[in-house]
């Protein structure tokens, strides 16, 4: 693959599936990487098992999420649990990788014989990510997870929710997007770390040590203060009014945020300065504060009459801060998310859809739009011949003897 | 080793934990690396990551010190600039100068510095730099042409509303990700801590770090635009796929997982224990292994089961065709188990016995994981302002080569001036006090 990427002798060989560890090699493949994503027949990546299908269909070739989060990749099949797998996985690695990246289980990779220490003797400069739950070392190295539960145990639930309320489980596997981004970040440091003093590593990412990097003065108020920090709805201690109102239509949201008394004038213009406005009451920060309540009842009698669209224009027209709260079809229709996120891409049984990009732009240097993500085992033949050095015999031979199911 | 290095050795860390002397003894990921950081909120931990990974990172800010110090919550309760608990957690690992870039002597100095950085990350309002004359093509083409500039701003750096005001609460519901969570019969909701920012921060220190490895491979610099919008909607996850494949409008559920059975049946996510919520969720004999067998058996340990949980093979269980029932039938008593535990008592057995679950914890439950302190995560970091150390979350992740972590609490104001402005940029003792008086610094 020729072109004026970032990492364009960066060849990843990649075990892994579903996000936390497919994502991370797809940041880089975005910016010039060539990827190996490695699944088998017997088990291929679980995310291509997970809705949604093209029109509800389900398919092994037909769910968004794998052909998202792993587009631009060769895709191949390799059977590790097959005595031969392991060797050819090495060879693909001898004859082709620089990197390898995986998110299995703490332990499986070097039960297989893939561990850091002896993939190391065939490459020396090998840099080696591992990103699982917990880490791979320490008393709970070992104990199985998903996002979802790990999304609780790092923290972010018990913030989000109402004070009278549960709290609230974040969508999908919030915390493994947060070790993607660690993840990756920690990938580059290592080529940087590689150029200028050539040497490989191995790199341990937990997700949960990225997540509670999140969680910033949280963390410290409770070991300063001791304060145990709880959620609070939409509200925020600096501002009133500061939360989501309804508008007009089925489900329509907008959100308001008044830090300052010329804001709180400002929206009051807006509404048309209605009797209760000018209630003293109203005119100063503590007063919104004491009263916020009532407060954001009077809002949303004002904002559930107009549409959300009209709302957010008026007051940003002002300088007060609002915004619609957008849905996901809305996701697609945004200028702005458009600009960053979503590029469009033709998959052979999907047709068109959107792969979503980093949210950021590089002036020099733009994403790569290569392939959509690959069918099962769509470059077996391309990776193990020309990539891997296989001959047609030995190719053919190792294909029957089903190393590739 | 190089001043600037050693200076860097000078530290304010005392290390304590293991993997503080670990870390010592290893190289940084980046060195001769050097970050202005004129941003604020939205760009804090992007100068901290690039810091934790070893660049030398010198925080600007306007004289008087930057409007964040005044966020809360302050140490031991004290709302004062010097005591933000917000500024400590996200802007440790940098040095710290006061400059006012409104002035044109203020505007010398920005380029003096910028000539000798390798990035600069700024996150005022598109246009600002600009019309200071210190934009992208400003500084590449008259001061440093390899320059890195990040600009990181609510919606980017172009498009219909690029002026539009954000705080956390507007970038969450712009983004998509906030429609997702929520009561049902409520408003959807933020998280009550502006976690946008962080998102933002980390996906900028990502471009930067990528635009920082292009020019060491290439030599050329360039303009990273870092949008906090879009950097939020990748916490939307799969979401907007659905719309996209097959028309679906994924909703807010509450606390409770939708979308596992055809017939939309619903499960708690977390359920009330004696000091807390636990989570736990039911999956397939295929994803979830032993999962729901191992509660089910733990269940029957402590004397609660049922007819229904009995006569269910776990091996084949498929939560696909299940319906409400059904579900309730399991989470009936689940609810009624976890409900007699506490957090802890769940976590220690649920990692002997490989059930899939965790306690939803607090901050206190945090600093108290054991696998957190085994990993060796807590830095313990002397504020000798405070005659005080406070303990941080430090290393992110382990390398074998080298080590990421905080090396020096966050600057008091104008901290470093003396540093920097004379004994790097070799201004004299009489400059800086000419610059103070003016309020340049």
């Amino acid at each position: 693959m020729e072109g004026c990427g970032i990492f364009e002798n960066v060849k990843i060989l990649e075990f892994g599936q579903i996000v936390a560890g497919p994502l991370i090699s797809t940041y880089l493949a975005d910016y010039g990487a060539e990827v190996i994503h490695v699944e088998s027949k017997t088990r291929p990546d679980q995310y291509r098992l997970y809705p949604p299908f093209k029109d509800n269909k389900p398919g092994i070739n037909r769910g968004f999420d794998f052909a998202i989060y792993s587009h631009n990749k060769y895709g191949i099949t390799l059977n590790l649990r097959h005595p031969k797998g392991p060797e050819v996985a090495k060879q693909i690695l001898k004859n082709w990788a620089n990197v390898v990246t995986e998110n299995f289980t703490p332990g499986v990779m070097k039960r297989q014989g893939l561990g850091y220490e002896e993939l190391k003797k065939i490459k020396p400069d090998l840099i080696m990510l591992g990103t699982c739950n917990l880490g791979q070392t320490g008393p709970y190295a070992m104990h199985p997870g998903m996002g979802s539960h790990l999304t609780h145990l790092s923290g972010f639930t018990h913030l989000t929710g109402w004070p009278d309320r549960d709290p609230l489980i974040l969508y999908g596997p919030y915390i493994d997007f947060i070790g993607v981004v660690y993840g990756a970040i920690a990938l580059v440091g290592a080529l940087e770390y590689r150029r200028r003093t050539g040497k490989g590593q191995y790199i341990d990412v937990a997700q949960i040590e990225g997540g509670i990097q999140f969680l910033g003065s949280t963390l410290l108020d409770y070991d300063v203060n001791g304060r145990i920090q709880e959620r609070n709805g939409n509200r925020c201690d600096e501002a009133a009014p500061h939360g989501a109102f309804p508008c007009r239509g089925e489900d329509r949201w907008c959100v308001i945020a008044v830090f300052t008394d010329e804001e709180w004038k400002n929206l009051c213009k807006v509404m048309g300065e209605p009797e209760w406005t000018r209630d003293s009451k109203f005119s100063t920060l503590l007063g919104r504060k004491r009263n916020e309540e009532e407060l954001e009842r009077l809002i949303a009698g004002w904002t559930s009459k107009l549409i959300a669209e009209e709302v957010v224009a008026k007051l940003q027209s002002v300088g007060v801060e609002s915004g619609v709260v957008k849905n996901p079809k809305e996701m697609y229709e945004d200028p702005h998310l458009n600009r960053y996120l979503w590029a469009e891409m033709e998959h052979r049984e999907i047709g068109k859809y959107h792969l979503q990009l980093p949210s950021y732009k590089l002036s020099n240097v733009p994403p790569q739009l290569r392939m959509s993500g690959p069918l099962i085992g769509e470059h077996n033949e391309y990776v193990y011949r020309r990539l891997a050095g296989f001959s047609q015999q030995e190719y053919e031979q190792l294909q029957k003897e089903g190393v590739f199911e | 080793m190089t001043g600037r290095e050693g200076m860097i050795a000078c530290l304010l860390v005392h290390a304590h934990s293991e993997g503080d002397r670990i870390m010592e003894k290893k190289r940084k990921l980046l060195e001769d690396c050097r970050v202005l950081d004129f941003s604020n909120e939205l760009g804090f931990l992007c100068g901290k990551i690039l810091g934790d990974l070893g660049a030398d990172v010198i925080k600007v800010e306007p004289p008087g010190g930057d409007p964040s110090r005044n966020i809360g919550p302050f140490y031991k309760d004290i709302p004062h600039p010097e005591k933000s608990l917000y500024w400590f957690a996200y802007n440790n690992n940098k040095r710290g100068i006061t400059l006012n870039i409104e002035t044109e002597d203020g505007r010398f100095i920005l380029k003096r510095l910028a000539m000798s950085a390798d990035i600069l990350i700024e996150s005022f309002a598109p246009g600002y730099m600009d019309t200071l004359g210190l934009g992208y093509s400003m500084l590449s083409q008259t001061t440093n042409e390899k320059i890195i500039m990040t600009s990181i701003t609510p919606f980017g750096q172009e498009g219909p509303y690029k002026n539009y005001k954000a705080s956390d609460i507007g970038i969450m519901a712009m983004s998509g990700c906030m429609y997702l969570v929520g009561d049902t019969d409520r408003p959807p909701v933020r998280t009550s801590i502006p976690v946008s920012y962080v998102w933002t921060g980390s996906y900028a220190a990502l471009g930067t770090l990528m635009a920082f490895f292009h020019r060491q491979v290439t030599g050329r610099g360039q303009h990273v635009d870092v949008s906090a919008q879009a950097s939020a909607a990748w916490s939307a996850d799969t979401a907007p796929f659905y719309w996209e494949a097959d028309g679906t409008m994924t909703k807010r559920v509450g606390n409770a997982i939708a979308g596992r059975s055809i017939h939309g049946a619903v499960m708690p996510a977390a359920y009330p224990c004696k000091d807390g919520y636990i989570c736990w969720l039911i999956y397939g004999a295929r994803a979830g292994g032993i999962t729901n067998k191992e509660m089910v058996k733990w269940m029957e340990e402590k004397g609660i089961s049922s007819e229904w949980l009995k006569t269910q093979d776990w091996d084949k269980f498929d939560p696909g065709p299940a319906t409400q029932e059904d579900f309730d039938q399991l989470t009936k008593p689940v609810a009624n188990f976890l409900g007699g535990l506490t957090k802890m008592e769940f976590l220690e057995e649920a990692v002997k016995r490989r059930i899939m679950g965790y306690p939803v914890s607090t901050a206190k439950d945090i600093l108290e994981n054991p696998q957190l302190r085994a990993r060796g995560v807590w830095q313990k970091i002397e504020h000798s302002e405070l005659g005080s150390t406070i303990t941080y979350p430090g290393p992110w992740a382990k390398f074998s080569e080298s080590s990421v972590g905080i090396q020096r609490r966050a600057p008091l104001i104008g901290e470093h001036n003396r540093e920097i402005y004379v004994d790097e940029l070799g201004m004299s003792d009489h400059e800086l006090i000419l610059l103070k008086q003016a309020n340049i610094i």
